[in-house]
């Protein structure tokens, strides 16, 4: 049908012509999208496949239900009924890790919870996307000088997009949430600029103060992950 | 400190005061006395007679509710304060002190007397570094397992490197009573898990479909708060973390914890204006507070994500409204200060009060949805009528407060037994239910949210009466606090999850010496295994929910 109009040096216009010719004057005008305009009637479109799959990707993404702190409750709000992300296709949050694109992180990680979430991302199928949200996971946030606290989601996972608050308003989430799906169009991801925190077999650690200690209470092939507060940021 | 001391010792008869009547009580257990702001008496006792000290004090004196166990460390001795209230009048306090040495620091668990000093005494031996000898249970209860020092301790290195493991698949029914034939199943619930709100990680043992065993591991978001307020100055930078404890938008009702303790210790007064604004703004957090509760509980027993979720969070979208227009944020408010609060309603006040008279004016009809889509349901009925019992003596022991004492019939509300604010000017009642289950829980938060209602309409009332040259919102308070050296103090408000204490020691500086925290979810969540056990699965989930839980505040 339509493939007998060949589109040339990427006018639309002879389409168009086309049809408006096919659905004469007065017509109903709510089916001229402005995708119409752009491909006529053509059941074609003409891509690079990875460019449509980071488009795909980008389009449609799955986060993971993750709520860790109170940005979490600022996330809820997100998803809710107000700002409704879901509008932007960022979708209804996905309870296991393995269904799931996009982890946004929402608050403080502690000493204990780190090795949890680590494992939680390395669940998540490639390829797979981060949003740091608030200042905690940022640089640990008001709690950056406590004991516990871990300096940032950077060092444990590679971060994509991060959004500074405290909490971070729902908007500001929108707009770090649009910012990845623009990235991920775009085929960029995150380059990991750390070394993170990594969750390893305690008999592989370098033996130290703190190994030999706990050498009688924890089995050589025990994951473990060892924080070393001094080289912290 | 002396005029304090006067108000605080009420006489009981004639020249006899409370610290005589506790003194006479404890006979030669009684080493020596302190002084407490808040504390009718303060005893000093052995470290080896704690238990008789407690029995005494609940059985002969009838404090009935250890609302809180700190744990100190000073230059010559560890010390640890058992706080004691009655749950019929929570004015009548005494403060029973421990001293443990400094080589040896051991002293006698308490948790034969009251079940709640379980975790309590768990969390001073996890981060102070007190041993409590006869603990049914002497774990680490923040910090992972394998962490080396206790941190609040004083020779505490900050910058050591740690190990935490990752053991997910640990059985602990494998040490103790090991039983091949049993046909039990062990089950983690959380950390990561929607219906923990939050980090919660509840080890579980299954026989069946039946609990058998529930032990709930906390510290996943220990997040360091109370070494974050030792390390501020009163007068400022302490007053943005209470927001971060409870965060389910009860900033205001967390600050007033730490407003009430501070304004005690330096002896700060509060202008009658600051105090209504006060209260207003509070109880829009409790309402907050106690949608996200409802929402999130229909989540769990019904898993209706749709309507009653959302339904929730659009009343909470109204509330932060309002709250922003009053102190710019939508939930990290930081809008108390030590003598009043940061600034005045906004202008144009005749839009705020309308605004809010609005939210008011609707929110009977959304209560009324929220009885036909949530009480009135019948397979929600099913789920939470006579599910998740905790009978009001079990509660006591545990230290319950809130909405889930109440519930269980127990007639405890500090807003009415041990006023500050504005709330004993105003006309409102304090809910209880008898049921003891999941059901009454839930309709206790319900109405009181009505009451609430109540409280703020009167407020505004008030508000938009008041004279216009003596709208005074902060009374003078130097820049620098430096209350006496050794005062101490504790104090406590009703926030949304129940009792808030906060005990401040000051050591002469303009930073606390000590700063604890008592968190009401902290002793709510003790009771999971006694709601659970020998129910089923399901029925976990919604005594957990029905608990309100927010892990901020349990893991501080």
């Amino acid at each position: 049908m339509s493939s007998d109009n060949p589109i040339d040096g990427g006018s639309t216009d002879m389409l168009t012509d086309t049809r408006d010719a096919r659905m004469g004057e007065g017509l109903d005008d709510r089916f001229n999208s402005r995708l119409r305009e752009a491909f006529g009637s053509s059941p074609f479109i003409l891509t690079k496949f990875d460019k449509f799959m980071n488009w795909v990707r980008g389009s449609s993404m799955f986060m993971l239900q993750f709520g860790i702190a109170c940005c979490s409750i600022e996330m809820i709000h997100t998803y809710a009924i107000k700002h409704d992300l879901d509008r932007f296709g960022a979708g209804i949050p996905r309870a296991s890790p393995r269904q799931a694109d996009v982890i946004i992180v929402p608050g403080t990680i502690v000493s204990k919870f780190a090795p949890r979430m680590k494992r939680v991302y390395d669940q998540m199928p490639e390829p797979k996307f981060v949003v740091g949200m608030g200042s905690c996971t940022i640089s640990g946030g008001p709690f950056q000088e406590g004991y516990n606290v871990i300096k940032g989601a950077e060092e444990v996972i590679p971060v994509d997009i991060h959004v500074p608050g405290c909490p971070p308003r729902p908007e500001a989430l929108v707009y770090g949430v649009a910012k990845l799906q623009e990235r991920i169009a775009n085929g960029e991801s995150s380059p990991v600029v750390v070394k993170p925190y990594e969750l390893e077999q305690f008999g592989d650690m370098e033996s130290d103060e703190v190994v030999d200690k706990l050498a009688d209470q924890i089995d050589e092939d025990t994951l473990a992950m060892r924080y070393n507060w001094a080289d912290s940021p | 400190m002396s005029v304090e001391e006067t108000e605080e010792t009420p006489e009981i008869e004639a020249g006899v005061t409370v610290e005589d009547e506790v003194l006479e009580t404890l006979g030669d257990t009684a080493q020596d006395t302190e002084e407490h702001l808040n504390a009718d008496a303060s005893v000093v006792v052995r470290p080896d007679q704690v238990q008789d000290t407690l029995f005494a004090l609940r059985d002969e004196m009838g404090y009935d509710h250890l609302s809180c166990v700190t744990a100190q460390e000073y230059e010559d001795r560890y010390e640890s304060i058992y706080h004691m209230k009655q749950y019929d009048d929570p004015t009548q306090e005494v403060s029973v002190v421990v001293p443990a040495s400094k080589d040896e620091p051991i002293s006698q668990s308490a948790e034969p007397v009251f079940r709640t000093a379980d975790w309590h005494e768990r969390e001073a031996y996890d981060l102070v570094g007190i041993n409590y000898e006869d603990h049914p249970d002497p774990r680490r209860i923040l910090l992972p397992e394998t962490w080396q020092g206790h941190p609040l301790g004083h020779d505490y290195d900050q910058d050591s490197p740690q190990i935490v493991t990752l053991g997910e698949w640990d059985n602990p029914l494998r040490d103790d009573h090991v039983d091949n034939e049993a046909d039990t199943m062990f089950l983690n619930i959380g950390p990561h898990h929607p219906a923990t709100h939050g980090v919660l990680h509840v080890k579980t043992v299954l026989d069946g479909e039946t609990v058998a065993d529930v032990d709930p591991d906390i510290g996943y978001l220990h997040r360091c708060e109370e070494q974050m307020c030792q390390q501020g100055t009163y007068r400022h930078q302490i007053m943005p973390y209470p927001d971060r404890w409870d965060y389910v938008s009860a900033g205001i009702l967390n600050e007033w914890a730490y407003a009430r303790a501070a304004e005690d210790l330096a002896d700060i007064e509060v202008p009658e204006y600051a105090q209504v604004i006060r209260t207003m703004s509070a109880e829009l957090c409790r309402i907050a507070a106690h949608m996200l509760a409802l929402g999130t509980f229909a989540l769990d027993v019904f898993g209706d994500f749709t309507a009653i979720f959302q339904y929730s969070f659009r009343d909470r979208e109204v509330i932060q409204n309002i709250l922003e227009d009053l102190t710019g944020q939508r939930m990290m408010f930081n809008y108390f200060r030590l003598g009043g609060v940061a600034w005045d309603l906004p202008e144009p006040r005749e839009e705020f009060f309308e605004k809010t008279r609005d939210f008011l004016e609707e929110l009977p009809a959304k209560l009324e949805e929220y009885h036909d889509l949530i009480t009135g349901n019948e397979i929600f009925q099913l789920r939470c009528v006579d599910t998740g019992i905790l009978e009001p003596e079990v509660a006591k022991s545990y230290g319950a407060t809130g909405p889930v004492a109440r519930a269980s019939g127990i007639d405890y509300d500090l807003r009415r037994d041990d006023p500050y604010g504005y709330y004993d000017e105003l006309d409102w009642d304090v809910i209880t239910e008898d049921g003891c289950d999941n059901f009454s829980r839930v309709l206790v938060r319900m109405q009181e949210v009505e009451e609430s209602a109540k409280i703020i309409e009167q407020c505004i009332d008030l508000l938009e009466e008041w004279p216009e040259d003596d709208r005074t919102i902060q009374s003078n308070v130097p820049r620098t606090l430096k209350p006496e050296a050794d005062t101490e103090t504790y104090r406590a408000v009703e926030a949304a999850k129940g009792e808030l204490g906060i005990y401040i020691r000051s050591d002469g500086t303009d930073k606390p010496g000590r700063f604890k925290i008592r968190s009401p979810c902290f002793s709510n969540l003790q009771t999971l295994g006694e709601m659970s056990e020998g129910e089923y699965i399901p029925d976990l989930i919604a005594s957990l929910g029905s608990l309100d839980i927010v892990l901020g505040e349990v893991d501080r």
